[in-house]
């Protein structure tokens, strides 16, 4: 048994045939779609690395099937900015060395998109408890909670 | 690719479900929020032959007050019971309680049906249902019938739901209460609780005229102590209550001991979010 899958991803609209019911939204994203800025860690829900935006909430696109994306708009890390203009938070996340080796950052950068827009995260502690479903080895998460504490200054600055 | 095979259905109508879930012979399974369910197809611990996804069911999703009670369609994600203003105002045990349950975007695709369903005996749904005294309706091939919480939570991860059942919407009643709070400590924030406690009591002239109390983390299924809320009520109150009402709650429960914690220390830690579960509930009301 195969379906269609009609999906808009980073403003790209793709229609896809042949799709198992059975693919995982993060595995149709890298192989079908070639978009590899999803990072698979765990696979089961627990390390975060493959958060994108479905319809503007923050999923694990490896507790999604891609089947369940038809008819939605998804936004991965590859539509927030681009290497010449990262948005605010990418812009933080650089200027206060939010990321060592990089492969938790996709994940971080689309839960932190999802907290700026919900929370008011005024206080490290809403940060902290914010990111707690997102894994990262390397940096101890101060950066991290530094730069979502930044862009979300900037965030209230603007408002 | 992980899960292995399945067919895969989509009704847009319960009815539909209904029939297809049915029609799978007791070998499909209902996909809700799906984050319990797709963990287990990507390890292939679940095999079902068939999935029947709730998802385009739009009749299941609503928040809405109907006499005393607040009725949730069990497809409502624990991201719309988190900001809903009504339950603030009228369920604030669950309304506070929300924030606990697991992560950012796994609030935003579970659903209050799927919780219940998966029946941990650590997670903040089943436990507000026992401390409402929720009601589940439930729809099968013979039509609707009412489940109490106490009776749909058998054991852990295992309801009373027969395999062609699927759970529609839940009705809490409201508490006529002035005083309440929630208290979790769990190894991570957002992690399967190690002990929680829920609380709320209504002042009268000479004391708690009426109190409300669940606990979970130290039971196979999280449990209402009825017998505690009638010691808090049969009491006087004063500066010792939340002491009294702590070993209360402790004296009551026999956890086991885990990978996550000793039974010692699930039993020392409710007792300490007891006292402070009854400090608040008693300063709220002035």
């Amino acid at each position: 048994m195969t379906m269609n899958v009609s999906v808009t991803v980073n403003e790209t609209r793709h229609d896809v045939s042949g799709v198992e019911p059975r693919l995982l939204l993060s595995d149709f994203l890298r192989d079908t779609l070639g978009l590899t800025g999803t990072h698979v860690g765990c696979e089961h829900g627990v390390c975060g690395a493959c958060t994108v935006l479905m319809d503007g909430h923050s999923v694990r696109a490896c507790l999604t099937l891609a089947v369940q994306a038809n008819g939605s708009e998804i936004t991965t890390v590859e539509g927030l900015g681009t290497p010449e203009t990262l948005n605010v938070l990418q812009t933080q996340f650089r200027e206060h060395h939010g990321l060592q080796c990089g492969f938790c950052t996709p994940g971080m950068l689309m839960t932190g998109m999802d907290l700026l827009r919900k929370y008011p995260l005024a206080t490290d502690e809403e940060i902290r408890e914010g990111l707690s479903g997102n894994l990262c080895r390397c940096t101890g998460y101060q950066n991290i909670v530094a730069a979502i504490r930044s862009a979300a200054a900037i965030s209230r600055e603007h408002a | 690719m992980k899960p292995a095979r399945f067919e895969y259905f989509a009704p847009t109508t319960l009815d539909a479900a209904v029939q297809a879930l049915a029609a799978a012979n007791g070998e499909g399974k209902l996909l809700a929020g799906g984050q319990s369910l797709l963990p287990l197809l990507n390890f292939r611990m679940a095999r079902p032959a068939v999935l029947v996804d709730l998802n385009g069911i739009r009749e299941l999703s609503f928040i809405e007050l109907r006499g005393d009670s607040v009725l949730i369609g069990a497809l409502t994600r624990h991201r719309e019971i988190e900001h809903s203003p009504l339950i603030a105002a009228r369920l604030p045990v669950m309304s506070a309680a929300m924030r606990h349950v697991a992560h950012l975007a796994i609030r935003n695709r579970g659903t209050i049906g799927g919780s219940l369903s998966h029946a941990d005996p650590a997670a903040e749904l089943p436990m507000l249902a026992m401390f409402y005294g929720a009601s589940l309706m439930v729809q099968g091939p013979a039509g609707r019938r009412a489940i109490a919480a106490k009776e749909f939570f058998v054991d852990a991860l295992t309801n009373c739901l027969g395999p062609d059942d699927i759970v529609v919407e839940i009705e809490f009643p409201i508490l006529q209460h002035d005083g309440w709070a929630f208290e979790e400590v769990a190894r991570r924030f957002g992690d399967f609780a190690l002990a929680s406690i829920a609380i709320s009591i209504r002042r009268g002239l000479s004391g708690i005229e009426d109190a409300r109390v669940a606990v979970m983390g130290v039971a196979d299924t999280p449990l209402r102590l009825e017998a505690v809320e009638k010691q808090i009520c049969e009491g006087k109150v004063d500066g010792r209550t939340p002491e009294r009402f702590s070993e209360w709650v402790t004296s009551s429960v026999t956890p086991n001991s885990d990978l996550h914690a000793s039974a010692e220390y699930r039993k020392h830690l409710l007792g300490q979010l007891a006292k402070r579960a009854m400090g608040t509930a008693l300063a709220l009301k002035g």
